[in-house]
């Protein structure tokens, strides 16, 4: 079973855990309805599409209210440092929630208690405080954009707004960044970056390179990275490995947005229903 | 893992890093830290009062130090009460920058424009906010739901309703899009 852990645009949405349903432009837990727009969300509604097709399981999530006062994180860092070491999660993916080293490194403490030890992913905010406590090498996998890969590249910024400007976000210079990121250790074991073209790399190099289908309008549409975030932890509770994972997740969200004949004004949910079809396609292909 | 190898592990992680997501405020007066520091505390924020690091050669004796990411949510408290900081940095490394670059990426119809990590995207015709994107702290969707669908003049500002960097990102990169 996959673990999802983020948070949710409305500051009076509690703390709950349980399994995930799609219904609509929705996703429901604990019958409470959450529309399905960007952020963790979409990333919840991009796994069970993914899962879906894969005959597995819905994930099950952990999720509070947060409008960026970080309150509703603190509650569920909470929470998972008591309650995480019991679970029997496979794969775990951290997402949107307030960046603090602190409760990060209680979490991590939490999660080296449980019985079998999941595959570990961290995106958005929770990547950047994975960062900033020097544990990045604990992760298997991180989801960077451009952006953020020039962040984890730069071993001094505790945050993407302090990037220093010669560590520039081009993206002819994603190799040169990748390599960057692991010499400060500063990388999970294996690299998924978004962009123009998407790379997936670990500490001996680039692995792949994915750059067709090409939608230039992706880039402005919200939560695109975070589908692609779900649909490689889908593939990743499966047992596959997480580079091939990587890669056919890129593969499968290139493809997902290119069906949706996109524009920058395109909505992601748009996106989010091209994905079965998406996903069966290049399964065939592998 | 073994006992052993666990607490080791576990002694480095609560050494390691643990100001890398911590700021500090620069202030002019004693005086303006002194309410600064009553004003935060009283709204539940971590902070303490301490001597500036030696890189810092401006403002008084005591600087205060916060949580960076709500850099946004701190200052905009601060300066409604009428004690703005002189500056606002990283504990780790205080002399760091802002991002001040701005990408942009014409669509024809429409214009993407990035600051740091958070991306803006605009009809040019109707000046509707179509689309935000990047970023990872949890104001970001919240943003994204108070701001598309609406015109630039008409939406909020992000300094306005948001609280983290990511906030004080997409500011900036509205504000660069309001002078075009």
């Amino acid at each position: 079973m996959i673990g999802v852990v983020g948070t949710v645009p409305d500051r009076n949405f509690p703390l709950v855990t349980g399994e995930i349903r799609l219904k609509g432009d929705s996703i429901t837990i604990q019958e409470k309805q959450i529309p399905v727009n960007r952020g963790t969300p979409a990333l919840l509604a991009a796994a069970i599409k993914t899962a879906q097709v894969l005959e597995q399981g819905p994930p099950f999530a952990y999720l509070v209210g947060d409008v960026g006062l970080g309150q509703g994180s603190r509650r569920l860092y909470e929470y998972l440092s008591a309650h995480l070491g019991k679970c029997d999660v496979t794969t775990l993916v951290f997402h949107y929630l307030q960046p603090d080293v602190d409760w990060h490194n209680r979490v991590l403490f939490a999660v080296e208690e449980m019985e079998s030890p999941p595959v570990l992913i961290a995106d958005a905010g929770f990547m950047y405080a994975a960062k900033m406590s020097g544990q990045s090498c604990q992760y298997d996998l991180f989801t960077p954009d451009m952006g953020e890969l020039a962040f984890l590249a730069d071993e001094k910024a505790p945050h993407p707004f302090y990037t220093r400007g010669f560590i520039l976000h081009e993206e002819n210079r994603a190799p040169k960044l990748i390599a960057r990121a692991y010499a400060h250790k500063n990388a999970a074991r294996c690299l998924l970056v978004k962009g123009k073209q998407d790379y997936v790399a670990d500490r001996q190099g680039i692995r792949a390179t994915i750059d067709i289908p090409m939608e230039e309008s992706m880039e402005a549409i919200g939560g695109t990275g975070d589908t692609l975030t779900g649909i490689v932890t889908a593939l990743i509770g499966t047992g596959m490995a997480v580079v091939k994972a990587a890669t056919i997740a890129a593969r499968v969200n290139r493809l997902a947005g290119h069906y949706a004949n996109p524009t920058p004004a395109m909505q992601v949910l748009e996106m989010i229903q091209h994905i079965p079809r998406a996903l069966s396609e290049i399964l065939k292909s592998v | 893992m073994s006992f052993f190898k666990r607490l080791t592990l576990r002694k480095k992680k609560t050494q390691t890093s643990s100001k890398a997501d911590r700021g500090i405020l620069v202030f002019e007066h004693t005086s303006e830290v002194i309410k600064a520091e009553s004003m935060l505390k009283k709204a539940g924020l971590n902070i303490r009062v301490m001597g500036p690091p030696p890189e810092i050669r401006s403002g008084c004796d005591l600087v205060i130090e916060i949580p960076l990411i709500e850099k946004l949510n701190i200052f905009r408290m601060l300066e409604n009460a009428g004690t703005p900081p002189m500056d606002i940095v990283p504990v780790s490394s205080p002399l760091l920058q802002p991002v001040d670059l701005f990408q942009n990426k014409d669509f024809g119809k429409y214009l993407m424009i990035r600051a740091a990590n958070m991306k803006l995207t605009v009809e040019k015709e109707t000046r509707t906010i179509v689309n935000i994107s990047g970023g990872g702290c949890p104001d970001v969707p919240y943003l994204a739901s108070k701001m598309v669908g609406m015109s630039l003049n008409e939406a909020p500002r992000p300094r306005e309703i948001g609280h983290t960097l990511c906030g004080y990102a997409l500011d900036l990169a509205y504000e660069e899009m309001k002078r075009r």
